[in-house]
């Protein structure tokens, strides 16, 4: 199962009764989940988003339904041998703190039974990859460690035997507001690289917004009101509920996901020039700070509050009144 | 009832020894230095006393005292490893178990055993199973069980959680959850509780003497019923060093055995 790109996820039916409880957690969940797509389940707490994902790897048992992970049925493998093929990030992050960092990230190698050089050098190429420099934190233990630091381990514990599908539950809501922007810019990146079939737990939207190719969003029982990309999402919201989730401020969300490039018209102008690769949002905000004139695009053309418009389909200059 | 039973393992228990101050602290050399000042003023009392009379002399001499301390400390130290050997165990089963009715029936008689005073204990065990040396061990173990399974349920429960099951996550056997995650994780309590119950069974190792098992026990008591205050407080002082410093050995190996970075 161990590749480089990601793999299908295929659940079918799933739903999760507990006993004692009138209603079950999760009823008839139904979902594909292709090949190095970043899937975000976003809901309100005790929606059963993270009952959902925990199915996946069989930290909790479905009570009916199927789940498929590249065409093979995951509830007739060995539960075990299934979660060191699923990486798994938690919230809480759960480092081992008797181990050091470079034990923490070994676990799953150490498991697989890999050689202690291959082991050593996989561990080193792990910390790299979420820029932890390994000749400082090796040998260091969890916590001596931020807590940024710790969820970078936590990540690069998940991903060091390399399995084509990764659960991460709030990963970053633990944070402090600028580490987890930094940590989600980073994870993009890295996702980037990477592609692995990422299933996302989330309560946070504009996180889901951000991070998300595309993203369900959960009712009770893990009901999806609608899944979909985060564009289509904002543009489109399914229902009433799936529009409370937007809130305020649809519009400029929408703005945060769309290029510079598809907002660009002929023509001079004076101010700081702004790059094709910027997002809407921070054009318009140039714009505003130049005094509602055009500003220049980085290679020629120019924005302008017109541009904007047409691009999103709504007068911009009205947003927020 | 469980909910009594629950509560009574989170507040109860031994807790660890403060590691923070380092080795070199008056509490390293503090101890040894009190059991060397304790012996050193028995034995100048006693020599100031001048010549002992003949019913001191037949225990205030090095061969008998020597024997006597010899038998004390076999007699704790086995039945403190003994105690190790059930209750560990014995708690990680009762961890395991989800019941909370087992947990408490369990601790429930662990308290019993200890809340019934040893020298009632140790002469109903004598009364059923004879005098000696095996039922004044069976006597120390019932008394010393409760911290070391108290300390191991509780050492067990209060692991976090998220870190066991990240550690089921990655796809760990339940025993490899147990032997790399948890058992180290909870060795500073279980220490701990290991610790009360060397201590626990050095002193009520005295009341050996009453079944005829030997031990310190048996200075005291001949000081007590011959009224000569010079032995009685020579046995009362010597056992009392020997928890101390076998107290004092068991914190040096908390320390040593504590796992780094917790």
């Amino acid at each position: 199962m161990a590749n480089k790109t990601g793999a299908t996820i295929e659940l079918l039916n799933v739903s999760k009764v507990y006993p004692n409880q009138p209603e079950p957690a999760v009823e008839n969940f139904t979902m594909t989940i292709n090949p190095g797509e970043l899937v975000m389940l976003v809901g309100p707490s005790g929606c059963g988003k993270t009952t959902t994902m925990k199915m996946i790897n069989r930290i909790i048992e479905p009570s009916s339904g199927s789940i498929k992970i590249d065409g093979q049925d995951i509830l007739t493998l060995d539960q075990n041998q299934l979660r060191r093929n699923i990486g798994y990030v938690i919230q809480q992050i759960g480092l081992f703190p008797h181990m050091t960092i470079a034990e923490n990230v070994a676990v799953v190698p150490t498991l697989l039974g890999w050689s202690k050089d291959k082991i050593r050098a996989r561990v080193a190429e792990m910390l790299e990859l979420v820029e932890l420099d390994p000749s400082v934190f090796s040998n260091r233990y969890p916590k001596q460690l931020s807590g940024g630091q710790q969820q970078r381990v936590g990540v690069a514990r998940a991903l060091s035997a390399d399995p084509p599908v990764m659960l991460m539950d709030e990963p970053f809501g633990a944070t402090d507001p600028i580490t987890r922007e930094r940590l989600q810019a980073e994870f993009q990146q890295l996702q980037a690289n990477i592609g692995k079939t990422i299933v996302f737990v989330t309560h946070d939207f504009e996180e889901a917004i951000k991070l998300g190719d595309r993203i369900a969003v959960l009712s009770k029982r893990s009901k999806i009101e609608q899944f979909d990309t985060p564009a289509n999402i904002l543009a489109n919201p399914a229902s009433e509920y799936v529009a409370s989730f937007i809130g305020e401020g649809a519009a400029l969300k929408r703005l945060a996901l769309m290029r510079v490039d598809s907002a660009v018209e002929s023509g001079n102008a004076t101010g700081p020039a702004i790059s094709r690769d910027e997002n809407l949002r921070v054009a318009l905000d140039s714009v505003v700070l130049n005094a509602g004139r055009p500003v220049p695009v980085v290679g020629g053309g120019r924005v302008s509050i017109e541009s904007i418009s047409a691009a999103l389909g709504i007068d911009v200059s009205r947003l927020g009144q | 009832m469980t909910v009594q039973a629950t509560e009574n393992v989170s507040t109860s228990y031994s807790q660890p020894s403060d590691r923070r101050g380092g080795f070199y602290t008056a509490k390293r050399f503090g101890t040894p230095l009190l059991v060397i000042a304790a012996l050193g003023g028995l034995l100048l009392f006693l020599y100031s006393r001048g010549e002992p009379d003949k019913i001191e002399a037949f225990a205030l001499n090095w061969d008998y005292m020597l024997a006597k301390i010899d038998e004390h400390i076999r007699i704790s130290l086995f039945s403190a490893i003994v105690v190790a050997l059930i209750a560990i165990p014995m708690g990680i089963v009762i961890s395991r178990s989800k019941s909370r009715i087992v947990s408490a029936v369990v601790l429930g008689l662990a308290n019993v055993g200890q809340a019934t005073p040893a020298v009632g204990v140790i002469i109903l065990l004598a009364l059923t199973f004879g005098i000696g040396w095996a039922t004044a061990v069976a006597a120390l173990v019932i008394y010393g069980l409760l911290p070391v399974l108290r300390n191991t349920i509780t050492g067990i429960a209060q692991i976090d959680p998220n870190i066991t099951e990240a550690a089921r996550g990655m796809g760990m056997r339940p025993l490899q959850v147990l032997f790399k995650i948890e058992l180290p994780l909870a060795v500073p309590v279980i220490l701990a509780g290991f610790r009360t119950a060397l201590v626990f069974s050095v002193g009520v190792a005295t009341i050996a003497t009453f079944i005829n098992a030997g031990g310190l026990g048996e200075v005291i008591v001949v000081g007590l019923k011959l009224t000569r205050p010079a032995v009685l407080l020579t046995g009362a002082i010597v056992v009392s060093c020997i928890a101390l410093l076998l107290d004092w050995l068991a914190g040096l190996a908390e320390d040593a055995l504590r796992p780094k970075g917790v």
